[in-house]
């Protein structure tokens, strides 16, 4: 245990050294929600076509188009372990002792640091909207774990991903694929009710509809969470379990 | 197999059976049976293609094996990998040191994942710098050395836990002479200081004969002939060079083995080198 928190560590660290030195990803990646919120949230704020309850459109799509940036940045982290592959620090990592759960959940874990910068654009973003966000501190540390696991959640996948395909323009193909279905298939930018039937079903199974379903809950005043935090914090520490089991098994096989 | 006593003196540093490894229809290693000696130079030879860096890998537990077994250091590469690693360093034919870190970031991640901490991990990375001759770069980013700083560092990144084993796939191609000596020179000196086993592959033959005390070829998958470079060349005839040598057990041209593919990495290590 204690050896899984000493490597995890160095992981995460090195990450996030290397995340302050270079911030330039960090601040492109927040141009994103900003055209989201700030073009496509008001206009059809304007239009008022999707009914939010008693919620503002605005702040319906806040908790979603955050989100979308945690699973944007996350399911792209499989290009980075790809790069690290052709470049042989795979291989260095595999050939040490360290345990492969510790190597594959430090990456998931760095992803989360990142998310966690990712939500602070937001919020800063959200509340020079006027959107009415929650600050009390037991929710913003819901929000800040919540993120942790979307964030890890996607990361693995990405790994996961990485370690089938193994070349960064397979990478990029499978990544488009997913990412914009991925998102629209979700609770996003509409409720699931508005959604035909066969698309709330995929919607359902969709990891990233708990992970909007609870920060709906969290991150606004007034809002509520559809299926219970319980229910959406079960489901994905769920999925994270069973993503990380797999890229354990198949992240060996990056270096062969 | 039988339990052996780890780091019995009486054993072999690595001991390859039968090992043999296919991708699809190719055989890249192909029944290979290879017994190197506690601190020996041992260089593989061979073409591009010829199957060195497939037979590091698995013996290193990157690449698990089609048939046949190995140990490394008194462990099964399959049964015990984590023992192996353990008393094992490699250097991939790759840069595998991040350029993005410093030298000395690039070397306390080494130790962390070799279980090195406190006082013990920093005294080591400092032997280690002072060894390789970096301790004046240690706080620069290392997409600023050079090829040959680059080298050193994997070198002194994989010698931090002080292994029994070293495992080198090509650690000086794409070096200047003068960075090539200094690798050789910190080489020398590690198994002299250290009396480490190294396992080192390169398709340079003055390198083969300057650090090697015994070495093999491969051809296609096989060894073509094993035994000390001195005694390779005197089979050959008075006159043979160590040129003549590799030509004549080697397989001839690389057209005959080596792919596209082969020689575009090859050169991209080069180039990054360069
Ligand atoms: N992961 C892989 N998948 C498919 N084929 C592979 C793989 N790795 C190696 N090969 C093939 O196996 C053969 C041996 O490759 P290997 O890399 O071991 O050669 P090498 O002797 O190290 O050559 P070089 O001097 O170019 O490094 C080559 O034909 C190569 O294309
Ligand atoms: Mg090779």
């Amino acid at each position: 245990m204690q050896r899984l928190v000493r490597e995890t560590a160095a992981i995460v660290e090195v990450e996030l050294i290397k995340l302050i030195r270079d911030p330039t990803e960090l601040i492109s990646r927040a141009i994103q929600p900003l055209l989201w919120l700030v073009v496509f949230g008001q206009v059809l704020a304007q239009v008022r076509g999707i009914h939010t309850g008693q919620m503002s459109y605005l702040a319906f799509i806040t908790p979603g188009i955050l989100a979308q940036s945690i699973l944007f940045s996350s399911i792209f982290y499989g290009i980075a372990i790809i790069w690290e592959r052709d470049l042989g620090v795979v291989h260095k990592l595999l050939v040490s002792p360290a345990w492969r759960a510790s190597l594959v959940f430090g990456k998931a874990i760095a992803a989360g640091f990142r998310g966690i910068v990712q939500t602070v654009v937001i919020y800063l973003i959200a509340l020079a909207m006027h959107v009415s966000i929650r600050l009390d501190p037991l929710a913003i540390l819901a929000v800040a774990s919540s993120v942790m696991l979307g964030s890890g959640i996607f990361a693995t996948f990405s790994l996961i991903i990485a370690c089938i395909v193994k070349t960064r323009e397979r990478f990029m193909g499978i990544g488009q694929v997913l990412t914009m279905p991925m998102f629209f298939a979700s609770n996003a930018i509409y409720p699931l009710d508005i959604m035909p039937d066969w698309l709330r079903v995929v919607a359902r199974l969709n990891p990233l509809t708990y992970l909007i379903d609870a920060l709906r809950g969290l991150v606004i005043n007034g809002g509520a969470s559809v299926y219970g935090f319980a229910a959406d914090f079960t489901i994905m520490i769920g999925v994270f379990v069973v993503l990380l089991f797999i890229a354990v098994k198949l992240y060996p096989s990056l270096a062969e | 197999m039988n339990q052996t006593a780890p780091d019995d003196p009486d054993q072999f540093a690595i001991l390859a059976t039968a090992l043999t490894r296919r991708f699809g229809t190719l055989t890249a290693v192909d029944h290979i049976e290879l017994q190197v000696a506690y601190g020996e130079i041992f260089g593989l030879l061979g073409a591009n293609g010829a199957g060195k860096s497939t037979m590091i890998k698995m013996l290193t537990t990157l690449l698990p094996p089609t048939s046949g077994s190995a140990q490394v250091g008194g462990f099964d590469i399959i049964k015990s990998p984590g023992e192996v690693r353990r008393r094992i360093g490699y250097v991939s034919q790759l840069l595998s040191a991040d350029g993005a870190l410093t030298g000395f970031e690039n070397l306390l991640l080494s130790a962390r994942l070799y279980g090195l901490h406190g006082s013990e991990s920093r005294s080591r990375i400092d032997d280690a710098l002072n060894f390789m001759g970096l301790a004046d770069s240690a706080k620069k980013l290392v997409k600023t050395y050079s090829g040959g700083m680059i080298r050193r560092l994997e070198l002194a990144q994989a010698m931090l836990h002080r292994p029994a084993i070293l495992f080198l796939d090509e650690p000086t191609i794409g070096l200047d002479p003068v960075a090539r000596h200094t690798v050789w020179d910190r080489l020398l000196d590690l198994r002299h200081s250290y009396g480490m086993t190294v396992l080192i592959t390169t398709h340079d033959m003055e390198e083969a004969e300057m650090l090697c005390d015994s070495l093999a070829i491969l051809h296609a998958g096989k060894i073509s002939v094993i035994g000390k470079p001195a005694e390779l060349r005197s089979g050959l005839g008075d006159e043979a060079t160590m040129d003549d040598v590799f030509a004549h057990y080697a397989g001839g041209s690389i057209h005959e083995s080596g792919t596209f593919s082969d020689v575009a990495k090859t050169r991209r290590t080069a180039q990054r080198l360069g």
